[in-house]
């Protein structure tokens, strides 16, 4: 069973949809008995990075993904549930994350041409850089992903395993040891994105 | 990088597609979950639903054919008509939509696209907005394209985007139905202002009218036709190979 964390950030319409239509077997949870007894774990996430982050605090859940994670559970996260993965973000002021993955999350702003549009809103190519990596077990060599975020993932270079470009290498897809994290939603990829969900409930 | 997106729009009343479609192998066109899908394994980059239906139960019916779409359909859905509360957003949200268009609701009450962008962040609220020229300047229609609301459409679109619509909407009333291309002059006037994505509506006719879109206003993300997709008189695969073909990128499936 594939275990949800619902801590009231996001709509999680799509993505339990997607699930199912592959037959895969999910709860939406917050229940950290159903957490620890979950074979996998998915981290969705919309919004802003500290309101997230206060929200995963208030569940109390921290502590017991902290140790399912430390026990080899796989664990994917989305989104704004991906960067929570990292030590930090600067998304309004300095925020500490979950530090599973090292690297932080900065403003495209700055970092790109003022022409360019924030968010970065779309679909964009995926660039593989590890094609072994097991979430990518369906993928092929030019698919296309959809992004809606403003901020990004920056000196993660040793868990980069996909990028998308939008002036700058925009890390899609990142991987340290049993934790997974997208940038882009894989449930609004099309078949492109539900090749990498079916991929990840597959992850022992 | 980006690519720019391909977006059929579909009409619903009462839980019905509107609009005689004419689609070869498909046997029950008026069904939304059925022509959902044909678009999605098209090649379409995003849905638009909007629902035309006035009656109570006419809406909770297209609660309900929106559910069975987001089940079915995994890329964007954004969904608009009778949008005028959070309550409204609240609802199609639970269903299943990714991104609301608000249009006669934001005219009525500005202060909805700001409640909603707040509740729900930028990228779920859409401005559409009905375009015409009056007198050489563009004005915001209400009703269908039939009231002049004597607001100015540039200044419109800055506004909305101030209070946090994270996508625009255009749809020229000058353009639609003619077939004869998008409105290029105003969609520019429109992307000189704003730093939001840009969606194009009103007047496909040929592939040659999005390349010339896209190629004659670079700030414009996507395009968006009912009728030209609806009657099949254009592929979207086949708009997408040509497009490729013309150096502008486009997902391929």
């Amino acid at each position: 069973m594939t275990a949800i964390i619902n801590y009231g950030v996001g709509n999680l319409f799509s993505l339990t949809g997607s699930l199912k239509h592959l037959n895969i077997d999910a709860v939406v949870t917050s229940d950290p008995e159903t957490i620890k007894s979950a074979d996998r774990i998915i981290l969705p996430g919309v919004g802003a990075f500290a309101d997230a982050k206060q929200k995963l605090l208030d569940t109390g859940l921290v502590p017991v993904l902290n140790q399912q994670v430390s026990d080899g559970k796989p664990l994917l996260g989305i989104c704004l549930g991906m960067q929570l993965l990292f030590e930090k973000s600067y998304e309004y002021g300095e925020h500490t994350g979950l530090g599973y993955i090292k690297g932080e999350v900065c403003p495209l702003t700055g970092d790109i041409p003022k022409k360019m549009k924030v968010p970065h809103i779309g679909w964009n190519k995926l660039i593989i850089k590890d094609k072994i990596n097991p979430l990518l077990k369906y993928s092929g060599d030019s698919d296309y992903v959809y992004y809606v975020h403003s901020y990004y993932a920056k000196s993660c270079e040793d868990s980069l395993i996909a990028y998308s470009e939008y002036y700058v290498n925009v890390p899609g897809i990142v991987c340290s040891g049993n934790v997974f994290g997208t940038q882009f939603h894989p449930e609004k990829s099309g078949s492109a994105g539900l090749n990498m969900l079916r991929a990840f409930c597959e992850v022992k | 990088m980006i690519t720019k997106r391909i977006i059929p729009c579909l009409d619903i009343r009462d839980g019905r597609v509107v609009k005689g479609v004419n689609f070869e192998g498909i046997k029950d066109v008026e069904d939304p979950v059925t022509l959902a899908k044909f678009y999605n394994d098209s090649g379409a980059d995003e849905l638009v639903f909007y629902d035309i239906t006035a009656s109570f139960e006419g809406r909770s019916l297209f609660s309900g054919v929106l559910k069975d779409v987001a089940s079915n359909i995994f890329i964007p859905l954004t969904v608009g008509g009778n949008i005028n509360s959070l309550e409204d957003f609240d609802r199609v949200l639970k269903s299943g939509a990714d991104k609301v268009s608000v249009n006669t609701g934001a005219i009525k009450n500005p202060e909805l696209i700001s409640l909603a962008a707040k509740k729900y962040g930028d990228q779920c609220v859409v401005l559409s907005m009905d375009v015409k020229r009056v007198d050489g300047k563009f004005m915001i229609f209400a009703k269908g394209g039939r009231e002049n609301t004597g607001i100015d459409a540039i200044q419109w679109a800055k506004d909305c985007t101030m209070r946090g619509a994270g996508e625009i909407v255009v749809n020229s009333i000058n353009t639609d139905g003619v077939k004869n291309g998008f409105d290029i002059e105003m969609l520019r006037a429109v992307c000189d202002v704003v730093s939001v994505p840009v969606i194009a509506s009103g007047g496909a006719g040929t592939m040659e009218d999005f390349k010339n879109l896209f190629k004659q206003v670079p700030g414009v993300d996507a395009g968006l036709a009912a009728s030209v997709f609806h009657f099949g008189e254009i592929k979207i695969n086949d708009l997408k190979k040509y497009l490729i073909s013309q150096g502008i990128e486009m997902r391929v499936i």
